[in-house]
């Protein structure tokens, strides 16, 4: 089984339009949106909601009024500033440490669990896909990162497909890491800008920390040359496969509005020729291919 | 004045209306990069950097010749970041939450504080506006420390413009509370008006006012507009889908340098972020 993480650094550089491309080309296949915060691949593939879960991901200290004497020992304890003058816990301070819970002299506080989003599997006109919703202002974003990829890999197993496709969130952070680990590959999408090459660089080298295979596509690649040179040569000095360039097109958004991946809405679009080349090119590498690397699993 | 510029969705804006807004303002500015994972500012405005900090984050150590192996530590922490073995103890650094959970409940002292580098602090200025960012160490997963420490320099005698990580989660959170106004720039599209909901909501728990940016209008459809008349959250400015303003952001220009008739469509957002900030102080 194969799984490829679609990321960018950058938000905005076309991640979910092209994976939802991705998904009209690749065959056997589950889809995953690991976007947990603001996830919209849905949007393109209006999932048929067959299951849905909901995602316990922590605890949250709630100080029992009555018990408490307001020692203030909790008020002491808390690193995360969490517990107000007024004894009362603000809960999107809290961290779900516990430490307040263990240590409270009078026992009063408790320590329930939190709802902290859904997740569901679905049925898509592309296939079966995973995916979910963080709570508002919740944490635990890489742990529901972690659950997803974990349920598409069972869900691929046993639907007998052999490929997870995963739209990933921006940034290098908590949930990006939990993308990533024990991926076959990394697909960079960058864009040609100066914050879009900053970008590239941090995620490209987060991806070489945890030693998983990084290509790079750029889009929009013809709103400025220069700055895609700049990418490539960065690329091929990094050991980054470059699979290909798409051009900037108004089709892509005009798709998305119409809930169409780029080859349902025109398949004879240049963006459309383009993506499809990209995806020809990433099939086909080695590194795709390869086992994935006995890598030790971080979160 | 603290300002937090947020939208949900990435790639809508945030630096390009964060930025701008600031060089109008300059003097009266500081402007704080909170998007700590990919931190884009000062690539816009070329400060110079004056001071660079790290940000460290407590973890423990463990003193194995006091330790007794009796495990509190690790029954303690609910993030799995010790594990007492016969002889040994485990710490996974990249787990813990710096709770301080372990060294409060050993008895025998032998859960010793660490520093752990979690990014870096960078102080600089440009054109008179004191700028400063956060920058998260590639392979380190936790945010929010870094976010709290940049906002800790929160001059009150100056406009404070905070560059807001993308989504709605801890990182957002840390970047939006306790402001006294969130502008939302958000992209006319169904990603934009999706994530935009998200980041409403967002901002509704932390009961902060709002104004939204509209950027690429034209691109899309006008469903932003409607859901924003609806929700009766005020549009505060429209910046049009422009080829040109496309390619002056990917060089990395300003566009009030480049087009100077933005100077005053900057300067009026302001001024309409301030009424609103009024309006909102007297609910």
């Amino acid at each position: 089984m194969k799984e490829l993480i679609i990321l960018s650094g950058k938000g905005g550089t076309g991640k979910t339009s092209i994976t939802s491309a991705f998904a009209s080309l690749a065959k056997d296949m589950v889809l995953c949106d690991a976007d947990v915060d603001a996830a919209d691949l849905h949007l393109i593939l209006n999932p048929d909601f067959k299951l849905s879960y909901d995602f316990i991901g922590g605890h949250e200290a709630l100080i029992n009024l009555e018990k408490c004497t307001q020692c203030g020992r909790c008020i002491e304890l808390c690193r995360f500033d969490a517990v107000k003058d007024s004894f009362e816990i603000d809960p999107i301070a809290c961290e779900g440490c516990g430490v307040c819970v263990d240590l409270c002299p009078e026992a009063a506080i408790d320590f329930p669990e939190t709802l902290c989003g859904q997740w569901y599997i679905s049925d898509t006109r592309l296939g079966p896909m995973v995916h979910a919703r963080l709570g508002i202002a919740q944490e635990n974003s890489g742990k529901l990162v972690s659950l997803i990829r974990q349920e598409a890999k069972k869900l691929a197993a046993k639907e007998n497909l052999d490929l997870i496709l995963t739209d990933g969130p921006p940034g290098i952070g908590c949930p990006v890491i939990a993308s990533i680990g024990q991926a076959n590959a990394v697909l960079i999408v960058a864009e040609p800008t100066v914050s879009g090459f900053h970008d590239m660089e941090r995620v490209a080298e987060l991806a070489r920390h945890f030693n998983i295979p990084a290509m790079v596509c750029i889009n929009k690649y013809d709103l400025n040359l220069e700055q895609t040179q700049r990418i490539e040569i960065h690329a091929q000095k990094n050991n980054i496969v470059i699979v290909g360039r798409i051009s900037f097109d108004p089709a892509f958004t005009e798709a998305m509005i119409q809930a169409k991946t780029i080859f349902e809405y025109n398949k004879d679009s240049q963006a459309a020729t383009e993506t499809r080349q990209v995806w020809d090119a990433i099939v086909s590498l080695p590194a795709f291919n390869a086992p994935v690397n006995n890598i030790q699993q971080h979160l | 004045m603290i300002i937090s510029i947020a939208s949900g969705k990435g790639g809508t804006g945030k630096t390009t209306v964060a930025t701008n807004l600031a060089l109008c303002l300059s003097n009266k500015v500081q402007l704080l990069d909170c998007d700590v994972e990919e931190p884009n500012a000062h690539l816009f405005l070329n400060p110079v950097f004056q001071q660079k900090e790290p940000v460290f984050a407590p973890v423990p150590q463990i003193d194995l010749e006091k330790c007794t192996f009796c495990k509190k530590c690790m029954d303690i922490c609910r993030f799995g970041a010790l594990a007492v073995l016969k002889k040994d103890v485990m710490i996974f650094e990249n787990l813990c939450h710096s709770c301080g959970g372990c060294f409060e409940v050993c008895p025998e002292n032998a859960v010793i504080e660490k520093k752990r580098t979690l990014g870096i602090i960078g102080h600089g200025s440009v054109n008179g506006m004191s700028f400063i960012n956060g920058r998260l160490d590639v392979g380190q997963v936790m945010v929010p420390p870094i976010i709290k420490k940049v906002r800790s320099y929160t001059n009150p005698d100056l406009i404070t413009i905070i560059d807001a990580p993308p989504g709605t989660s801890c990182p957002v959170i840390a970047a939006m509370n306790k402001a006294d106004m969130i502008l939302l720039v958000t992209e006319p599209t169904p990603f934009g008006l999706h994530d935009l909901k998200l980041a409403v909501d967002t901002v509704k728990i932390l009961d902060i006012p709002c104004g939204i940016v509209i950027n690429r209008a034209g691109i899309g459809n006008d469903e932003v507009n409607k859901y924003a008349e609806k929700e009766n959250i005020p549009i505060l400015m429209e910046i049009p889908f422009d080829k040109k303003i496309a390619q002056i952001y990917s060089n990395g220009q300003m566009i009030v340098d480049e087009l100077p008739e933005y100077r005053e469509k900057f300067l009026a957002l302001f001024q309409k972020i301030a009424q609103l900030i009024e309006k909102g102080g007297q609910k």
